[in-house]
């Protein structure tokens, strides 16, 4: 282009899409609409006509009114004050944005991702002289109980370091400068579409422990891996997307909601800063930063979320983190993709979905993994995206390019949710494919009983399911006498293990241990009624066993132990009893 | 103010204008007919070149030689006080033979999204008197429950039954209804009407009115006038406000209509591909400001289409509602009222106003052993059906019969029938004390020997 017109005029406005001519602008550019100088961002080029999608609402606007472009690309601010914030789908900060315009979101008004006024404590780890690469590490912040390190942003050229500073700093205060003339403040931006790089990515091989028994019983997710919970409305999806969030063990935690409510993201923000992070015990806030761009956020924005959620994840991943990602609802994205699709009428594909939808999806689960980062520390991003099919129908395009791209599948069941099993995770159609990769690391850091174990519960399940086919033909009284203990078993598991409850106190968070030790004492009754049966007893005392009925109540006691030691013992008890008598 | 008499393309409820000065998108449009009357409508789409309006009524009578009037504002409502009281039409103009409202503002209708960061958490319980809905799918103040009903059913006897009895036990804070009807019968407005003077409602009410044969397009706006007058109530005037909505199956099928005259690609069975988002722009305008006395609750009816859950407009809703009330016509049909199936229905907020300090300890655990025992005892049903009551252990007859007692005794009950929500909780505990202790797996031993009837009658 040789004449650069960075001013141009908007010829047609229809919802968030609208058309400038008379200006000069690269795909993902970010422009200034109208008169209030709206945000928004270079989606097409045909021709004379720049085609923009708006952050905010359009509503008002004219034909005529100026466009402006800054030439740059979406991006975020990358620095300290990311932690315990909440923003909107384009890293506008809403507790700055309720000071600003009050308690309804009225548009034209911009905020700064970072505050940068405030000052933070910089504590060089690297001097004068010292190489230093994209990537590395120059020194660290004391942001919340985490320690934000400041790296040398991934676009700076090597160098030597000339001059590093230590003391109090804004993020745009200069704390090192390079002899190659690079000068590095603590914050630098990172635009949002492009994947921040890494030395190497890693076969992830640790798994993420949620203290979801379910999940990391019977389908663990490795931290830097991918998963997806579909379900229909109402099935338990952001319960299980915040339970994560609160309990997985990892050390930052990025929370999406896309398209969602907005109470769901007050929930959030009034739980977490009184929760403590089992593992630190400090608030859990302090290790979160919150997106929320709700249902009627604007659509643009929301599409945006996405990005600017896994740009901030990679960051801290960058620092060596462990870093567990949320997006409630992925489906809501994809939705706003395709709205935007077809304001601009492109070629719908499948159900109205932009034909990129499968590339897009795969794009953003791709940012997902295990890595070596260019400090040549380790560090993960994990993955987990709800999905809403309409319907619940899981053979919608959402669902389908989703499932074809993540490891784990945690398939919601309106069935099991309507009769308040929770988490309503079905058994039988969910998978994770990295058992195999973990199993090491169960065999060394649970024990060396627990792939074992797990693989029993997984087959008593299996076979209850084929069981159940026969009873509902002709009743369980009909079953012999080995297969009722089966199904008596199975609904141990499901009752005991399986069934979680999210708000109880103490059973919304399950430690290995305790899920260990549950899963042992169910095996116990099962190998012991088996047993049992073949001494002569009857089916009806072995499944009406008094001790086994105080187990449930093990989920909500915190000092566990003592209790499921005595009904192990009882239960052992009882049947010698049982069996000399018989 | 121009007019222009260059419309080149009338098709459905758009209308096509030409050679314009630049126009605002979303703005307000005034229609002057050749006989003078007038219309309105709202711009969708604006260029150089071409203005697509979307009208508000019947494209009736509009032609070439209609006026145009663009009126360089968005859509904005004249609210104020005295609107309590008040029948308006869906479109706002009063229908009851009153004055026009005097305005103490007016506000844009489509109402800017609540920032999430300024709401509070809605956590105060509201009884309404039902038991199927105050212990098993518990509504609070500021919550969006739709109820998901279908053709003939009575719903709308159970949204005046809450409305009548809805209070926040122990609080006497000033409430207001606003009531927006879109596209009822005219035998349903009468129902309601009838309903809200016999109990003197209306004195605390804004009545919004589209009937069957009022104009289709007008539904869109129809909600958006209710809302604005219920956050205006709520968040300037301290009142704590219960909208009902009905019926937003009707809304849905007019914003098909308008879907399909743009010529749009159309989503699932040919609802517009945004659906969702619009219906998100009415349903989360419910919810209590942090720092503000008053509150929005929206209690919104729908009928679904053939009674089918899965179609996409009770599906988007229930979506983005923070739960539904499902009415059923099997129970209806068994002489059950209110026929509310507990089994699809819930409340998602409510953990949040349940439990020591809100009801009562036991409610949630109470809760959860109700539903299990119906959902198991309504699966059994099938089996019997197959193989006999004969077949089933003595467990499974327990269930079966827990089952039949639940909807005859704690579903069922009188139109004017209002239970505190003790006595819907001891009449939960009532029917569970027929089931063995030990098969009552979700609630905790503590709770069992407080509230069990077993071990009551022996403290007392
Ligand atoms: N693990 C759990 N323990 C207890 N209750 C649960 C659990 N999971 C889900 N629930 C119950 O199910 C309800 C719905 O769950 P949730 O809001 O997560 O659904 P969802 O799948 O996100 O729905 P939507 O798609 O509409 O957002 C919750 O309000 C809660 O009552
Ligand atoms: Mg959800």
């Amino acid at each position: 282009m040789e004449v650069k017109r960075t001013k141009g005029v908007l010829k047609r406005i229809a919802g968030p899409v609208v058309t400038a001519v008379n200006l000069d602008a690269h795909m993902y550019d970010v422009v200034k609409v109208g008169d209030e100088q709206l945000m928004g961002e270079v989606i097409k080029i045909k021709g004379e006509d720049i085609i923009i999608q708006v952050y905010e609402d359009t509503s008002g606007i004219k034909p005529g009114e100026p466009v402006e472009n800054t030439g740059l690309s979406l991006s975020v601010e990358l620095g300290p004050g990311l932690l315990t914030s909440i923003y909107d789908g384009i890293q506008r900060p809403l507790e700055v944005l309720v000071e600003k315009m009050g308690n309804f979101i009225e548009r034209g008004v911009t905020a700064p991702g970072l505050s940068h006024d405030k000052k933070w404590e910089f504590k060089p780890v690297k001097k004068a002289g010292d190489m230093v690469t994209p990537g590395t590490i120059i020194g660290e912040v004391q942001e919340t109980n985490i320690v934000h390190k400041i790296m040398i942003p991934p676009y700076c050229d090597a160098g030597k370091i000339k001059d590093i500073k230590s003391g109090s700093f804004t993020i745009d205060e200069i704390v090192c400068t390079l002899d190659n003339g690079a000068e590095i403040a603590m914050m630098h931006k990172w635009p949002v579409r492009i994947p921040r790089p890494v030395t190497e990515k890693l076969n992830p091989d640790i798994p993420l422990i949620t203290g979801q028994r379910i999940l990391d019983g019977l389908f663990p997710v490795a931290k830097g891996g991918t998963a997806a919970i579909p379900g229909p409305f109402g099935s338990g999806k952001t319960v299980t997307q915040q339970a994560l969030a609160k309990w997985s063990d990892a050390e930052i935690v990025v929370y999406i909601g896309c398209g969602e409510r907005g109470n769901e993201m007050t929930e959030v923000l009034t739980e977490f800063p009184e929760l403590e992070d089992p593992k630190t015990g400090r608030p859990l806030m302090e290790r979160t930063v919150l997106i929320a761009n709700t249902s009627n956020m604007p659509v643009a924005a929301r599409e945006a979320s996405v990005y600017t959620g896994i740009t901030i994840a990679e960051y801290f991943r960058d620092m060596g983190y462990d870093v567990s990602l949320m997006a409630d609802s992925t489906s809501r994205w994809a939705e706003a993709m395709r709205e935007i699709s077809s304001r601009l009428e492109e070629m719908p594909g499948e159900e109205g979905y932009p034909a990129y939808l499968a590339a897009r999806l795969s794009e953003f689960y791709e940012r997902a993994g295990r890595v070596n980062t260019l400090n040549k520390d380790f560090g993960s991003v994990t993955v987990i995206g709800a999905v809403s099919p309409p319907g619940g129908d899981f053979s919608e395009p959402v669902t389908q390019n989703t499932l074809r791209i993540v490891k784990c599948f945690w398939a919601l069941d309106a069935k099991l949710s309507q009769r308040r099993h929770f988490p309503a995770i079905n058994w039988l159609n969910s998978y994770s494919l990295y058992l195999d990769t973990l199993s090491q690391y169960y065999d060394e850091n649970v024990s060396p009983e627990w792939n074992p174990l797990r693989t029993w519960a997984m087959e008593v399940l299996q076979k209850e399911a084929e069981l159940q086919e026969i009873v509902q033909l002709v009743g369980s009284d009909a079953l012999p006498d080995e297969e009722q203990v089966t199904i008596e078993v199975a609904r141990m598991l499901r009752e005991i293990f399986l069934q979680q409850n999210a708000f109880d106190p103490v059973d919304t968070y399950c430690d290995m241990t305790k899920q260990f030790d549950i899963l042992k004492a169910i095996r116990f009754y099962s190998d012991q009624a088996y047993a049992a049966l073949k001494a002569g007893v009857i089916t009806s005392q072995i499944t009406g066993l008094k001790a086994k009925n105080d187990l449930p109540q093990i989920k909500y006691v915190k000092e566990y132990k003592p209790e499921i030691e005595r009904i192990v013992k009882t239960m052992e008890s009882e049947f010698t009893k049982l069996r000399e008598a018989a | 103010m121009k007019e222009y008499r260059t419309i080149t393309q009338v098709a459905g409820p758009l209308v096509f204008v030409e050679k314009t000065e630049p126009v605002g998108y979303q703005e307000l449009v005034n229609l002057v007919l050749a006989d003078g009357s007038e219309k309105r409508g709202q711009v969708l789409d604006t260029s150089d070149d071409i203005v697509v309006v979307q009208v508000f009524e019947t494209t009736t009578g509009i032609g070439k030689d209609t006026g145009v009037r663009f009126t360089g504002e968005t859509i904005k409502m004249p609210v104020g006080k005295d609107m309590l009281g008040r029948i308006l039409s869906g479109a706002g103009k009063p229908k009851d033979g009153g004055p026009d409202i005097v305005p103490e503002k007016r506000l844009e209708i489509t109402g800017a999204a609540i920032n999430p960061w300024a709401r509070g958490s809605p956590r105060q319980f509201i009884q309404t008197g039902i038991s199927t809905i105050d212990l098993t799918n518990t509504l609070v103040r500021g919550q969006k429950l739709p109820i998901f009903s279908g053709s003939g059913l009575p719903h709308n006897e159970i949204a005046l039954q809450i409305a009548r009895q809805a209070k926040v036990p122990g609080s006497d804070e000033q409430f207001a209804v606003v009531f927006a009807a879109m596209g009822i019968t005219k035998e349903e407005e009468n129902q309601f009407m009838a309903e809200f003077e016999r109990t003197g409602a209306l004195e605390h009410a804004v009545v919004f009115l589209n009937l069957a044969d009022d104009p289709a397009v007008e539904r869109i706006i129809t909600p958006r006038l209710a809302l604005t007058t219920a956050e205006y109530l709520a968040f300037e005037l301290d009142y704590h406000v219960l909208v009902i909505l009905t019926d937003m199956t009707n809304y849905c099928e007019a914003l098909r209509q308008i879907g399909a005259a743009r010529e749009e690609v159309p989503g699932r069975r040919g609802y517009p591909g945004y659906m969702y988002t619009d219906l998100a722009s009415l349903y989360e305008r419910a919810g209590i400001i942090k720092g503000k006395k008053g509150s929005v609750t929206q209690l919104s009816i729908l009928t679904m289409p053939g009674d089918d859950i899965t179609h996409p407009i009770p599906d988007l809703s229930g979506y983005i509602t923070e739960g539904q009330i499902v009415v059923n016509r099997d129970l209806h049909r068994k002489g059950i009222y209110p026929p509310i199936n507990v089994l699809p229905s819930l409340s998602r907020l409510m953990n949040l106003g349940i439990g020591k300090g809100f009801t009562r300890e036991d409610h949630k655990k109470v809760s959860d052993q109700l539903y299990a025992g119906y959902a198991e005892g309504v699966d059994l049903r099938g089996l019997v059906a197959i193989v006999g009551k004969d077949a089933l252990s003595e467990r499974d007859r327990g269930f079966l019969e827990f089952a039949e007692m639940f909807e005859n005794r704690f579903v069922r009950q009188g139109k004017d029938e209002d239970r505190t929500i003790e006595e819907s909780l001891d009449l939960g505990w009532d029917l569970l004390k027929d089931i063995p202790e030990e098969q009552l797996v979700r609630i905790d031993r503590e709770l069992i020997q407080k509230y069990h009837p077993k071990y009551r009658k022996k403290a007392e």
